[in-house]
């Protein structure tokens, strides 16, 4: 490979681009298969602090423990809670490696909620099995896995913003180009095999407080990954399946039901009553969350207020101090004890996410992209409702598979026009002194969404949306960063731009309504089996355009009948009939 | 066109008496997922250079010296 003035060049075997939660995890399956392997972790913030468990996590959403339930009847139940479309084979490599993963990180020294004689303590959030293991002293996950990356030697690099992936003449994966977020140096580093685990795309919707980054999630998660699949020629699934969450009201983090239902909380409506049988997220369960915000009932709340006080103390304990734990900080904010008031709730802004919804970056059940030697793991990937450990356990498994890739393969021929080409690119918001800032350029492609992207969907909104969006990237050529940490955010904003685009054109693509709220599309009102019982691809094809195609649901390998699927779309609470005398 | 200096009221803030950052402590800085936090040269003393908070508080919880303080920004409130 030539040399080009400016870029700095590297090479490993295995490069991670994300060093979250699925990313860490990779790097250390990947070194635990050949621990001679050479593995790069890079990472936009740093390994000790960054992602989505930046702060732990309060528990595990799916947990598929023995004596609780089976991998098939978890496999069951997201089929369900999918309206059907999702590939069982990946559902199922992450219900049979959930255990041991388990296991595997109570081995490590994360800590799960164990009863007197040692036995997790499951807990039962979703509509039909029990699932959910609090971690009440979860905060700690981060140091762990940092410890572990130590021992095994994986090469962290931290402020470096991956901007491309590079690819082979024969398509298959050969790298990436990254820009250091404080000076600005590029860096291209060569890979035989790379693992996408960027997260989910989570600064796409503007949230209703105006706040930039008042995010569901970390808003460094803003969709990197996502482009940078595209605009490699990977195939993305299912985008019309939006994230939408139900969220503390302008704080946008979670109440949080999964921690609070076991122990007695609900979700209520103005009257304190019960709307909804279930609190497991799920695109219906957001539609019936939608229509008593938007009917006589709202606003939506979490109640706490009818339980014990050394309830609400364990429950106080657990969310103050673990994932978001400024959730303390607001409610004092608000005059907000749980004992006396109940929590407004309301619905999140849109974004990408499988982490609790199903779209992504299409994978397989190796973590296996359409691109040869690409991996990917984490909520940017397709495999459905993944939470924390799924991005545990596809990670490990995107690194094993990217282990054994690199047995078979060396590095791939790196295009040099290219990289001079995303040098360009990257650096164009620096030459200029005059121009439009990302910030406003970020806000106005957001705002564009919430306007005209968010459910219910319409067409013709659709149509405008996506005009206003080009006429934002033609203000591409006058966007402007006077320092590195601006150019992070113009390279974050392109991002973003590019999952606007996609969310809009993968909506269209749809013509029916299913998973709900997430899409939820006016102009075709019911699901259409018969035509949309597929999953969406959305690729860049030869021309660079942004085109579609449908991929048959693989067969199922645990079968549900039709009255079993019908199972999520019952949660509205049925009214009690009084029998007359 | 000339660019409009935008000023805001920031969420983290940093006690100088406390703060450590004279004597080579960048920990706050280093953990910020977002990157907003800097250390002043002037003053040694660690500062949010940028309004893009998550409120997640890494930066306090790991401040050896107890020193920084994450407020919910205004407009959540």
């Amino acid at each position: 490979m030539s040399t080009i003035p400016g870029i700095h060049e590297t090479q490993t075997d295995i490069l991670v681009i994300g060093g979250g939660t699925g990313g860490p995890m990779a790097a250390i399956k990947a070194k635990e298969v050949n621990k001679s392997l050479k593995v790069m972790l890079l990472e936009k913030a740093n390994v000790k602090r960054s992602g989505a468990v930046s702060m732990g996590m309060d528990g595990l959403n799916n947990a598929v423990v023995p004596g609780y339930a089976t991998p098939e009847q978890y496999v069951k139940e997201i089929t369900v809670a999918n309206d059907g479309i999702v590939h069982q084979p990946a559902v199922m490599a992450y219900a049979q490696n959930s255990y041991s993963m388990i296991r595997y990180l109570d081995g490590l020294g994360v800590k799960f909620e164990k009863d007197g004689s040692g036995e997790y303590n499951m807990r039962k959030v979703h509509h039909l099995g029990t699932y959910v293991l609090p971690m009440p002293e979860g905060h700690n996950v981060k140091k762990v896995l940092y410890r572990q990356l130590r021992r095994l030697q994986v090469n962290v690099v931290n402020r470096y913003i991956a901007t491309r992936l590079l690819t082979g003449p024969d398509g298959r994966v050969a790298g990436a180009i990254s820009v250091n977020t404080r000076t600005a140096e590029i860096m291209v580093i060569r890979a035989k095999a790379v693992v996408l685990a960027c997260g989910a795309a989570g600064r796409l919707g503007l949230p209703a407080s105006g706040y930039l980054f008042g995010t569901y999630e970390n808003p460094a998660n803003c969709g990197d990954g996502y482009a940078m699949a595209y605009h490699a020629g990977a195939e993305l699934a299912n985008l019309e399946c939006y994230q939408i969450n139900p969220l503390i009201k302008d704080y946008n983090g979670p109440a949080c039901a999964y921690v609070t239902g076991p122990l007695g909380g609900y979700t209520a409506n103005n009257r304190g009553e019960r709307f909804i049988e279930c609190d497991y997220w799920s695109g219906q369960m957001m539609l019936e969350f939608w229509r008593e915000l938007q009917g006589g009932n709202g606003p939506v709340f979490l109640k706490m207020d009818h339980l014990a006080e050394e309830t609400i103390s364990q429950i106080e304990t657990i969310l103050h101090s673990n994932e978001r734990p400024s959730r303390g900080r607001f409610h004092n904010g608000r005059g907000t004890n749980y004992r006396h008031r109940m929590v407004e709730m309301h619905i999140s802004e849109i974004g990408f996410c499988s982490g609790h919804s199903a779209s992504g970056v299409w994978v397989d059940e190796f973590a296996r992209t359409t691109v040869s030697g690409l991996h990917a793991a984490g909520d940017m990937a397709s495999v459905p409702h993944n939470y924390m450990l799924g991005a545990f356990v596809n990670g490990g498994i995107a690194g094993e598979s990217s282990a054994r890739w690199c047995a078979e393969h060396d590095l791939a021929p790196v295009d040099m026009d290219a990289v001079a080409a995303e040098q360009t690119r990257i650096l164009a918001p620096t030459l200029r002194d005059d121009g439009f800032l990302p910030n406003e350029m970020e806000f106005k492609t957001r705002r564009l969404v919430n306007d005209y992207l968010t459910p219910p969907k319409v067409t013709a909104k659709m149509r405008i949306g996506q005009q206003r969006l080009a006429e934002v990237r033609a203000d591409l050529k006058h966007l402007v960063a006077r320092d590195p940490h601006e150019l992070l955010r113009a390279l974050e904003m392109q991002s973003i731009l590019d999952c606007a685009d996609m969310a809009a054109a993968a909506s269209l693509y749809r013509t029916e309504s299913r998973w709900g709220l997430y899409h939820m599309y006016a102009d075709h009102p019911t699901t259409d089996n018969d035509a949309w019982f597929c999953h969406t691809m959305l690729y860049r094809d030869s021309q660079g355009r942004m085109a579609h195609r449908k991929r048959p649901i693989a067969p199922y390998i645990v079968p549900v009948d039709a009255t079993e699927m019908n199972a999520y779309h019952t949660l509205r609470t049925q009214p009690q009939t009084i029998a007359a005398e | 066109m000339p660019f409009a200096n935008h000023a805001t009221s920031v969420p983290v803030t940093v006690d100088a008496g406390k703060c450590i950052a004279d004597k080579g402590c960048t920990v706050c800085v280093d953990v910020c997922p977002l990157d907003v936090l800097a250390i002043d040269p002037e003053k040694g003393v660690a500062y949010m250079r940028y309004d893009e908070c998550w409120y997640c508080m890494p930066c306090e919880a790991d401040c050896p010296t107890g020193a920084v303080h994450v407020a919910i920004p205004y407009l959540l409130r």
